[in-house]
């Protein structure tokens, strides 16, 4: 690793970085992020390591081992370049193969294809399938190009290019305008824009300013920062160096969440590598500007994502929100000017200096030449996951409609189902229906709706997601999440989630839905951070657009998706039954009977509708019914 | 808890010392602090707990709420195995629920709880971020990605 004392030292190490870029060169690419390594990334590393050498292809075939590449249900997959042959669920046994056919041979191996869950057909390169090429993928993209331990690499497609630029050409308040006319807004979810949150903070008076990054990505159902920090955390701190010099800090922190060891991992590695640089520390790029980097792990605190509660807990407090009558970027962190973005916010910074306003703005809604507030600009990282065909982080143009993500990027329903709604913006957000399906994507649209952009999950439900039961647990994590420490929130919600609760459980009552309206504004009026006033939002859009389901649990009793166990049971059909026993041996409850070969029967009593049948039958015989079995007292119902 | 020597020749109140000292004895790295010791000696041990107290100047009672108000901490010894089965959004509407009563009747206890021979300890976590693999189980740091309530008994013999 080479130390660079000025912008001219730095540009000619860059230059030479990207020349020894081959576009042509022969490489394998493996995608070892969480997902990559739960699905037994390492052991394929390993594999190809030894069949590399046993082949003596040293000289012609490199190995980059990346982060996330998105695609994280049909991992572990491999990218061979130049071609971008794209093999999924890749084995160590199919090492020596791909070595042999692939990479001496040139044969493709066709099981180890991806195959469209749409047409059914086999693809060969990575930019054929839809999950990726009907993507923007500006930010995440650059995952596929780098190995994240290493700091070259990124510098050679263009890394720290953007910091240079600030601090030998830029003004701070130059920079400022940049992000302020950029209309980026914040990635978090709340959507405030970066520049006039910059500005506030530049202008605010005290000797010490920090810069933070929330990393603690709480949401539940969202992972899109983890993608970014295991993929390309250069980026984040790149960001973060060039919004501290812009608003005069020389301190900055980023707070991640322990659930993510190999994101602390390799940002630790990545503050390490730049500071051996010199592009992080003391005189950065003999420009005189310093800066110095802190990491925190969060405590698995939900409300810790909240800017106050994340300060406090960095100053080693509970994390407690406060009021903010005074503003963080006056008041924040140990009192002192705080600016606080999201990694998203921050990875969208040196894409922003380095491709100009113009460019940027080009993508995404509205007009922010004049208004910050006016619309949303550039790409947003969801995580479409839940019932649909391809799941994985997908990085779209502010604006997308919701039918091209789920329809065209996630490739539709798994099994071919019904889709119901899709939950955006985790607890804060709320359920939108199929009515909405065309809605555009993009902050104003969304709270429009009634949901919110939140931190990016994307939870698509098919016909056999409960609304009542989504809403319920909802309540019941925001519940336990909440910090207790005003009134409206913590009793408010806890009032709340009994009520759903009672739903689900079949005590359903009339009166509950208007109590459940009365008590969402109270909530949202007067709860003293966001998480407590955006708590009701899953229960109002779900009363707004699925009323039905709310009215079939607690007139008809029963739960029409087949979701809320006492308002559900289970039978055996009579003419698919083959009567193999399976069931019988697999039911710990013992509630399956019937002679061999002959239709099984459910003995309602003693079912504890555990699913443990239906995963067992190999004939789909097991169906449930909603409603309660005629012969099942109410009282009696196993919950 | 008697004040034992560990492996490494330290006395477990010298290894805390020495976690102390990697945060520079600073107050408001205190999450930090707690992080490490529970990394080191798998719970929050009460002698512990009032040995940081002293040392960082401290109340006991405010490491107590630092230490309660977290979800990452326990006061209690937790087993051999931490299982934690993912309940985040994606998990859940893919049935993680079933899968985490299936471990609870596996195992005998209710999460989060640990079992008597301290083999096993249960946990619902609210988001692991691999939503895409759901539902969940990671026992030790090992991920299980797609779990059924079927799979469950095949998972537990794994870690015996």
């Amino acid at each position: 690793m080479r130390q660079v004392n000025n912008v001219a030292a730095f540009q000619s190490w860059q230059d030479e970085l990207m020349k020894s870029r081959n576009p042509n060169a022969r490489i394998i690419i493996i995608s070892s992020g969480t997902c990559g390594i739960a699905n037994g990334s390492k052991f394929i590393i390993e594999a190809l390591t030894e069949q590399i050498r046993k082949h003596n292809l040293d000289s012609q075939v490199s190995l980059r081992v990346t982060g996330c590449l998105s695609f994280c249900q049909i991992e572990p997959l491999i990218e061979i370049q130049p071609e971008s042959i794209l093999y999924t669920g890749v084995k160590p046994e199919d090492v020596p193969e791909i070595m042999e056919q692939t990479i001496k041979n040139k044969k493709i191996i066709e099981r180890l294809l991806y195959i469209d869950p749409v047409t059914g057909k086999k693809v060969t390169y990575a930019d054929e399938i839809p999950f990726y090429n009907k993507q923007s993928r500006i930010i995440s993209g650059d995952n596929l190009k780098i190995d994240p331990t290493k700091i070259e690499d990124y510098i050679s497609i263009g890394g720290y290019s953007a910091l240079a630029k600030a601090l030998s050409t830029m003004k701070p308040e130059a920079i400022i305008d940049m992000i302020k006319k950029s209309g980026l807004r914040g990635r978090g979810g709340g959507g405030f824009p970066a520049g006039v949150k910059w500005e506030s903070c530049h202008k605010a008076h005290g000797d010490l300013k920090y810069v933070i990054c929330n990393a603690d990505e709480g949401d539940p159902g969202a992972y899109a920062n983890r993608g970014l920090l295991e993929g390309n955390p250069h980026s984040v701190l790149e960001g973060m160096i060039i919004g501290a010099y812009a608003i005069g800090s020389n301190i900055g922190y980023i707070y991640i969440r322990d659930e993510y060891p190999l994101a602390v991992e390799l940002f630790e590695n990545a503050i390490k590598q730049a500071e051996e640089c010199g592009l992080l520390g003391r005189n950065i790029l003999g420009s005189g500007f310093n800066f110095v980097m802190n990491i925190n792990r969060g405590g698995g605190a939900f409300v810790c994502g909240e800017s106050s509660a994340l300060m406090a807990s960095l100053e080693g407090k509970i994390g407690e929100p406060r009021a903010k009558y005074i503003h963080m970027v006056e008041r924040g962190l140990y009192d002192r000017p705080s600016c606080l973005n999201n990694v998203e916010t921050w990875a969208n910074i040196p894409l922003i200096l380095n491709k100009d306003v113009d460019w940027f703005t080009k993508i995404g809604t509205g007009d922010v030449t004049n208004n910050p507030w006016g619309g949303s600009k550039g790409t947003k990282i969801f995580s479409l996951v839940g019932k649909v065909n391809n799941t994985g982080l997908v990085e779209v143009p502010m604006g997308i409609t919701l039918r091209e993500i789920v329809y065209g990027i996630g490739g539709g329903i798994r099994g071919n189902k019904r889709f119901k709604a899709v939950q955006t913006g985790g607890p804060s957000g709320g359920c939108i229906p199929d009515k909405l399906l065309d809605l555009q994507v993009d902050y104003d649209r969304l709270t429009e709706a009634g949901s919110m952009m939140g931190s990016g999950g994307m939870i698509v439900m098919d016909e056999y997601g409960c609304m009542v039961d989504v809403a319920c647990y909802f309540l019941n994590f925001l519940r336990e999440e909440s910090c207790g420490k005003c009134v409206p929130c913590r009793e408010g919600i806890e009032r709340m989630w009994e009520i759903l609760n009672d739903i689900c459980e079949g005590r359903g009552q009339k009166g509950n839905i208007e109590l459940l309206m009365e008590l969402s504004e109270m909530v949202k009026d007067s709860a003293l951070c966001q998480l407590g006033a955006t708590a009701p939002n899953p229960v109002l859009t779900t009363l707004k657009y699925f009323y039905d389901e709310y009215e079939a649990h607690i007139k008809e009793e029963k739960c029409p998706a087949g979701v809320c166990k006492a308002l559900i049971h289970y039978t055996i059909d009579e003419v698919s039954c083959k009567g193999c026993g399976a069931c019988v041996k697999s039911c710990p409850g013992e509630a399956i009977s019937g002679e061999k070969k002959k239709p099984h029967k459910i003995d309602q009593e003693r079912c504890i509708k555990c699913g443990v049948c239906i995963d067992t039958c190999k004939f789909e015989s097991v169906k449930i019914i909603p409603g309660r079995h005629p012969s099942v007292k109410k009282e009696l119902v196993n919950v | 808890m008697p004040i034992t020597t560990m492996p490494t020749g330290l006395t477990e109140l010298e290894k805390v010392d020495e976690i102390i000292e990697s945060h520079y004895w600073e107050e408001s790295a205190l999450i930090g602090i707690l992080q490490d010791v529970q990394r080191e000696f798998n719970y929050l041990p009460r002698p512990l707990l009032k040995h940081i107290a002293q040392r960082l100047d401290i109340p006991l009672n405010r490491i107590y709420s630092v230490a309660t108000f977290y979800r990452a901490f326990t006061l209690k010894p937790r087993g051999k195995y931490t299982i934690s089965a993912c309940l985040g959004t994606a998990c859940h509407v893919r049935g993680g629920k079933r899968v985490v009563e299936e471990l609870e009747r596996r195992l005998g206890i209710k999460a989060p709880d640990t079992t008597n021979d301290l083999k096993y300890s249960l946990q619902a976590v609210n988001c692991l971020g691999a939503c895409a693999l759901g539902p969940v189980v990671v026992v030790n740091g090992e991920y299980h990605a797609q779990i059924t309530p079927k799979k469950v008994s095949g998972i537990l013999k794994q870690y015996q």
